[in-house]
C-alpha cells in the first residue's frame, strides 16, 4: 500500500551541498587574490605598480575560473548540472544575492560615479596606451573586464559542454567576436584616430548607428567612416533578414552578439533562473516590442527633425534620445541585464529589453527556416529543457505534445537540446513547410492518425 | 447531463486521460492522488536528487492549469472502492461518487524477502517520498550498493555518483540489462558503467543485508561481504493493485482489462502501469510499465469515455533511456536473442560508445526493429518504415533520413553502410546525404 505523504517536496530538498574539490579550492583562492587586488587598486594604491596589479588581477581571475572549470574537462564528457539547485551561488542563496548587489553596484558606479573607480581605471593605463595610445577611461576598463569574463567563462562553458560540437563552435565564435570585434578592433581604430566603431553591433541594439548625428559624424570622419555607415545599414536592413531567414535568430544572439556572448558564458551558471511562467511570457512580449517601437519612433523622429532642420520638434527629440540611451541602453541592458544575473537569470535584457532581439524574433517567428524539431513521441516530460532555457521558454510544453518549437524569443543556444536526456530536440534549418505543427501529434498511438 | 469521471492516480496515464477528456467533453473530472498535489514527471525524479531540477521544475503544467481546465484535484488516498454504490472512500473519511471510474494507480517497487531488507539505509525508488528518504539515507555517506540491473538501478547509480558516493552495482545477468538488450549493446553499456568507476558485479546476486539498525554491509551469493551504508533495491516494479484486492474487480498481477481498458465491472476502467491486458496487442507485453504506454493508454481511454469507443491500438513499440552519458533508443522489436526468422545487422563505432542495430526478417527482409546507442534516430521515420515493413536494403540506403543527431555531429552513415555491405556481401549505394544543414540554403 502506498501511504499518503504529507511532506512538501519543494521545501525539503534544498540544502544538499556538493563538497568542494581541490580544484575549486585553488580556484577560490585565486579569485580571492584577484578580488583583493581589485579592492587594493580601487583604493588607489595601484598607481606605482599598475602593470603588476593588472597582471595579478587578470592572471588570478583567469587561473581561478579555469581551475573551477577543470573538473569539466576531466572524465567522460556529458551533461553535469549536479547540485545547481543546491548551491547558494546558483540557487539565489546568500552568496548569489551578495554577488548580484556587487555586480549591480559595479554598473551603477561605472555609469554614474566613475570617479570612484579612478584608482582601478589607472592600472589599465599601460594596456590602454598599448592598444589605443590613450590613457584608460571607465569604458576601456569595462570593456577589458567584459572581454575577460567572456573568455574565461567561455573556457568553462566549453569544458562543460564539450560533448556537443555545436556548443564548442558557437562559444569560440562569441569569444572571437567579443575579443576581436567588440574590443581589440575598436581600440585599434581609436589608435589610428578613426572612429571607435563596433562592427558586430547594429541598429537597433546599437541604436545611435542610425541616428543622424552618428551618421553625419562618421561620414565626416573620412572614407572608413563612410564604409562604417554603409556596413551598419547593410547589416540592419539586408544581412539581418537574410541570415535570420536562413539560420534563425541564433546567428546573432548566440554566435556574434556581445550581450549574448556574456550571457552564454559568464551567465551560464544562472540560465535556469529565468521565469518560465505564461505570465512572464506575456510581459516579455509587451515589453520587448514596446522597446522596439520606441527606438524606431525615436530614430524616425530624429531623421525627420534633422531633415526639417529642427522644424518639427525643435530640440525635444535630442533629449528624448538621450533619455532612451540612459534608461534602455544603460539601466536596462547593464544594471538590470547583467547585475541581476544571479537572481533573474542571464538573458533578462535579451528577453525583455533588446530591440534587436525583438526584430530578429519577428523574422524568426514568421519567416525563417529555423525550428527546434521534436522527435516524435519520445519526450518524457522531465522538464530539463524548460528548466535550462535561458529565455524562459517552456520547451517541454511543445515537446510533450510532439510539436516543434518555433518561438520568437528562442536564441538557438541549443542548451535545451543538449540537456534533454532523451535526445528529443534538434535545432534545424529546414524547409519552411511543416515547420510549425500545431496539432498535437502522437506518434506511437495508431488510433490517432498521424500526418508525417 | 455531464457525467462525473473520477480518476485515481495523477501520473502520466491518469492525467493524460483527464486532459483528453476535457478537450472532448464537458464532463466533470476529479483526479484523486496521494503522492503529490500536482502532476509531476516521475521520470525526472533522479534529477531532483542530483540537483539539476527542483520538484516545481518537474511539473509539466503550471498550477493554475487545473482549475482553468476544470479538472478538480483531490490530494488524498483512496482506501476502498464501493463497486455497487459507485463511490470511492478517501482516507479523510469523505466519499466521492462516480459515474465512471478510472484506476491509474501506477506501480509499486518490488520488495524481495532478504534478511535485513528493513534496515535503515535500504530502500527502493519509485516516488517523491523515496527521494526524500534517499536524501536522508545518503547524507554524508561514502559507499552504496545497488541491487538489480534495470533502468531504475542505473539511474540510482548515477544519482549516488553525483554526490561522490562510491557505487557497487550487483547485476544478476552476465551483462547489464542483457535480458532486454542484445549482448553487444549490453556489453557496450557495461563498459560505459565501468568507465564511470562503478564497481559493476555481473552474474552476482544479493544474499543478505547485514547491520544492527542501519545497514553495514551486504553479502553476495558468492559469499563476499561488501561494506556499505546504503542499499538501493531496484528489482523491478509491480502493478499497484492494493485497493482493488478486496473488490470484485478482477486482477491477476495487474488490473485485468480488455482492449477498451474495461475491467470486468461496468464503468470501471484501468490504464497505465497498473494494467494487465487480457489480450495484449500483437507483439506487446500484457504489462508494460513505461511512460509512453501510460500516455497512449490515457489518450485512448479518453476517447472511449467521451462516447467514441476506441480500442487500444498502439503503433510500433518505442522506448528510450540514458545510461550515464549514452542515450539509448529502441523502435519496433529488438529481442535480446534473435528469433527464428530474424536476423540483424549491428555496427559499432571504434570508440565503443556508439552503435546501431537493425533487425529484419530473414524471409522477406522487412525491417522489424532498431536499436541505437550514442546516436539518435528520427521517431517519425522509424515509425513509418516499421509500419511500411520497409526492406532492409532500402533502410540502409536512406540512413540519413533516419538520423536525428545534432548539427555539427560526425556522421556515420557511410561507415555503417559499408559495414553492412561487407557483412551481407551486397553493394547498396547510399542516397546522397544533404549538406551540413547549417550551410545549405
Ligand atoms: C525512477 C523512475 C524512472 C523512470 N524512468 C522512465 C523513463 O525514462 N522512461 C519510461 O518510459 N518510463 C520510466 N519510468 C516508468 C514510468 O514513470 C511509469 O511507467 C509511469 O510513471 C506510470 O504512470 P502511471 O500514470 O501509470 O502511474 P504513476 O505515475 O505511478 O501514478 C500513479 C499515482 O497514483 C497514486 N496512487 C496510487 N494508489 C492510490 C490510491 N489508492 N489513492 C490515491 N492515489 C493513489 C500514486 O501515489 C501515484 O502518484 C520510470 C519510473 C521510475 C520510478
Ligand atoms: S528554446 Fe532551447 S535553443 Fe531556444 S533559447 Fe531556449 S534553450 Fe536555447
Ligand atoms: S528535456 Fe527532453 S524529455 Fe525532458 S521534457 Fe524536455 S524534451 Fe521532454
Amino acid at each position: 500500500m502506498v501511504p499518503p505523504t504529507t511532506t512538501n517536496p519543494s521545501l525539503s530538498l534544498t540544502e544538499e551541498g556538493n563538497e568542494q574539490t581541490l580544484y575549486q579550492k585553488i580556484g577560490g583562492i585565486c579569485i580571492a587574490i584577484a578580488v583583493l587586488s581589485l579592492v587594493a587598486a580601487i583604493s588607489g594604491v595601484g598607481g606605482a605598480y599598475s602593470f603588476l596589479l593588472l597582471t595579478i588581477i587578470i592572471g588570478m581571475f583567469t587561473l581561478g575560473v579555469v581551475s573551477y572549470a577543470l573538473p569539466y574537462y576531466k572524465g567522460p564528457a556529458g551533461i553535469r548540472n549536479n547540485g545547481i539547485m543546491f548551491k547558494t551561488m546558483t540557487n539565489r542563496g546568500t552568496i548569489a544575492w551578495i554577488f548580484a548587489i556587487v555586480l549591480t553596484g559595479f554598473y551603477i558606479i561605472i555609469y554614474w560615479f566613475p570617479w570612484m573607480f579612478e584608482g582601478l581605471i589607472r592600472i589599465f593605463d599601460p594596456l590602454s596606451r598599448l592598444l589605443t595610445n590613450q590613457p584608460a577611461n571607465q569604458w576601456f576598463m569595462y570593456g577589458a573586464f567584459y572581454t575577460l569574463a567572456v573568455l574565461t567563462m567561455g573556457i568553462r562553458f566549453i569544458g562543460k559542454n564539450r560533448n556537443s560540437r555545436y556548443h564548442v563552435i558557437r562559444t569560440f565564435s562569441v569569444m572571437f567576436f567579443q575579443l576581436g570585434f567588440a574590443f581589440l578592433l575598436p581600440m585599434f581604430l581609436k589608435k589610428l584616430n578613426e572612429p571607435e566603431f563596433y562592427f558586430s553591433y547594429f541598429w537597433p541594439l546599437k541604436f545611435s548607428y542610425l541616428f543622424p548625428s552618428d551618421v553625419s559624424s562618421l561620414i565626416n570622419s573620412g572614407s572608413l567612416g563612410v564604409f562604417m555607415v554603409f556596413w551598419g545599414a547593410v547589416m540592419t536592413f539586408i544581412a539581418t533578414p537574410i541570415l535570420t531567414y536562413k539560420y534563425g535568430k541564433r546567428w546573432y544572439c548566440s554566435w556574434v552578439c556581445g550581450c549574448g556572448g556574456l550571457a552564454e558564458t559568464a551567465g551560464d551558471p544562472y540560465r535556469h533562473l529565468s521565469d518560465k511562467s505564461l505570465k512572464a511570457w506575456k510581459i516579455e512580449r509587451w515589453m520587448v516590442h514596446s522597446v522596439l517601437v520606441l527606438i524606431t519612433v525615436i530614430t524616425i523622429l530624429l531623421w525627420l527633425n534633422s531633415y526639417y532642420k529642427g522644424g518639427i520638434l525643435g530640440s525635444v527629440s535630442g533629449p528624448f534620445a538621450q533619455w532612451y540611451g540612459f534608461f534602455i541602453g544603460g539601466v536596462f541592458s547593464g544594471v538590470i541585464g547583467v547585475g541581476f544575473y544571479p537572481i533573474m537569470g542571464s538573458r533578462v535584457w535579451c528577453r525583455f529589453g533588446c530591440p534587436m532581439a525583438a526584430i530578429l524574433g519577428i523574422f524568426q517567428r514568421f519567416k525563417s527556416r529555423f525550428r527546434i524539431t521534436t522527435n516524435g513521441g519520445q519526450c518524457i516530460s522531465c522538464g530539463n529543457c524548460s528548466t535550462f532555457c535561458e529565455m524562459g521558454i517552456d520547451v517541454r510544453s511543445y515537446a510533450q505534445k510532439g510539436q516543434n518549437i518555433v518561438r520568437a524569443s528562442c536564441v538557438g543556444c541549443g542548451i535545451c537540446a543538449s540537456v534533454c536526456p532523451r535526445g528529443v530536440l534538434k535545432l534545424e534549418n529546414g524547409k519552411e513547410e511543416g515547420r510549425i505543427n500545431d496539432k498535437p501529434i502522437t506518434i506511437g498511438n495508431n488510433h490517432i492518425t498521424v500526418n508525417l | 447531463m455531464p457525467q462525473h469521471i473520477v480518476i485515481i492516480g495523477n501520473g502520466i496515464s491518469g492525467i493524460t486521460c483527464a486532459r483528453n477528456v476535457r478537450k472532448q467533453s464537458n464532463d466533470d473530472i476529479t483526479v484523486i492522488s496521494s503522492e503529490t498535489e500536482h502532476f509531476y514527471s516521475r521520470t525526472a525524479l533522479m534529477y531532483i536528487y542530483m540537483g539539476h531540477m527542483k520538484y516545481e521544475h518537474t511539473k509539466p503544467y503550471e498550477d493554475w492549469f487545473w482549475q482553468k481546465n476544470r479538472i478538480q484535484l483531490v490530494k488524498d488516498y483512496v482506501t476502498s472502492i464501493n463497486v455497487n454504490g459507485k463511490n470511492v472512500l478517501l482516507q479523510n473519511g469523505a466519499s466521492i461518487n462516480y459515474d465512471k471510474l478510472v484506476i491509474a494507480t501506477g506501480s509499486v517497487s518490488n520488495k524481495p524477502n532478504f534478511t535485513g531488507i528493513n534496515l535503515i539505509g535500504v530502500q527502493s525508488l519509485y516516488g517523491m517520498p523515496d527521494i526524500e528518504l534517499m536524501n536522508e539515507n545518503t547524507r554524508g555517506i561514502e559507499k552504496g550498493v545497488i541491487v538489480g540491473g534495470g533502468l531504475i538501478g542505473i539511474e540510482m547509480a548515477e544519482m549516488l555518483l553525483s554526490r561522490n558516493i562510491h557505487v557497487t552495482f550487483l547485476v544478476r545477468e552476465n551483462f547489464y540489462w542483457d535480458n532486454i538488450l542484445p549482448k553487444e549493446e549490453a556489453t557496450l553499456v557495461s563498459n560505459h558503467i565501468k568507465e564511470h568507476h562503478v564497481d559493476l558485479r555481473t552474474a552476482t546476486e544479493l544474499k543478505e543485508i547485514k547491520g544492527a539498525r542501519k545497514v553495514k554491509s551486504i553479502i553476495t551469493n558468492e559469499g563476499e561481504e561488501i561494506a556499505c551504508e546504503f542499499v538501493g533495491i531496484t528489482v523491478g516494479v509491480s502493478p499497484n493493485i492494493s485497493i482493488i484486492k478486496n473488490t470484485e474487480i478482477e486482477a491477476d498481477k495487474g488490473v485485468l482489462v480488455n482492449e477498451f481498458f474495461e475491467t470486468n465491472i461496468p464503468d470501471i476502467y484501468a490504464i497505465g502501469d497498473c494494467v494487465q491486458h487480457r489480450n495484449p496487442p500483437p507483439g506487446r507485453k500484457a504489462i508494460e510499465q513505461i511512460w509512453y504506454t501510460g500516455r497512449i493508454q490515457g489518450e485512448t481511454l479518453a476517447a472511449t469515455l467521451c462516447s467514441k469507443k476506441t480500442a487500444y491500438n498502439p503503433g510500433p513499440f518505442f522506448n528510450s533511456a540514458k545510461f550515464f552519458d549514452i542515450e539509448y533508443q529502441t523502435y519496433g522489436k529488438v529481442n535480446p536473442q534473435q528469433g527464428e526468422n530474424e536476423t540483424s545487422f549491428y555496427w559499432e563505432h571504434k570508440n565503443g560508445r556508439i552503435c546501431f542495430r537493425a533487425v529484419y526478417r530473414k524471409d522477406n527482409e522487412a525491417i522489424i526493429g532498431f536499436n541505437a546507442l550514442g546516436t539518435r534516430l528520427r521517431h517519425a521515420v522509424c515509425d513509418k518504415w516499421l509500419q511500411e515493413k520497409r526492406k532492409i536494403d532500402d533502410v540502409m540506403s536512406n540512413l540519413d533520413q533516419l538520423n536525428f543527431d545534432p548539427e555539427f555531429c560526425d556522421h556515420y552513415e557511410k561507415e555503417i553502410l559499408s559495414a553492412y555491405n561487407k557483412q551481407t556481401m551486397k553493394n547498396i549505394k547510399g542516397k546522397k546525404r544533404r549538406k551540413l544543414s547549417l550551410f545549405n540554403w
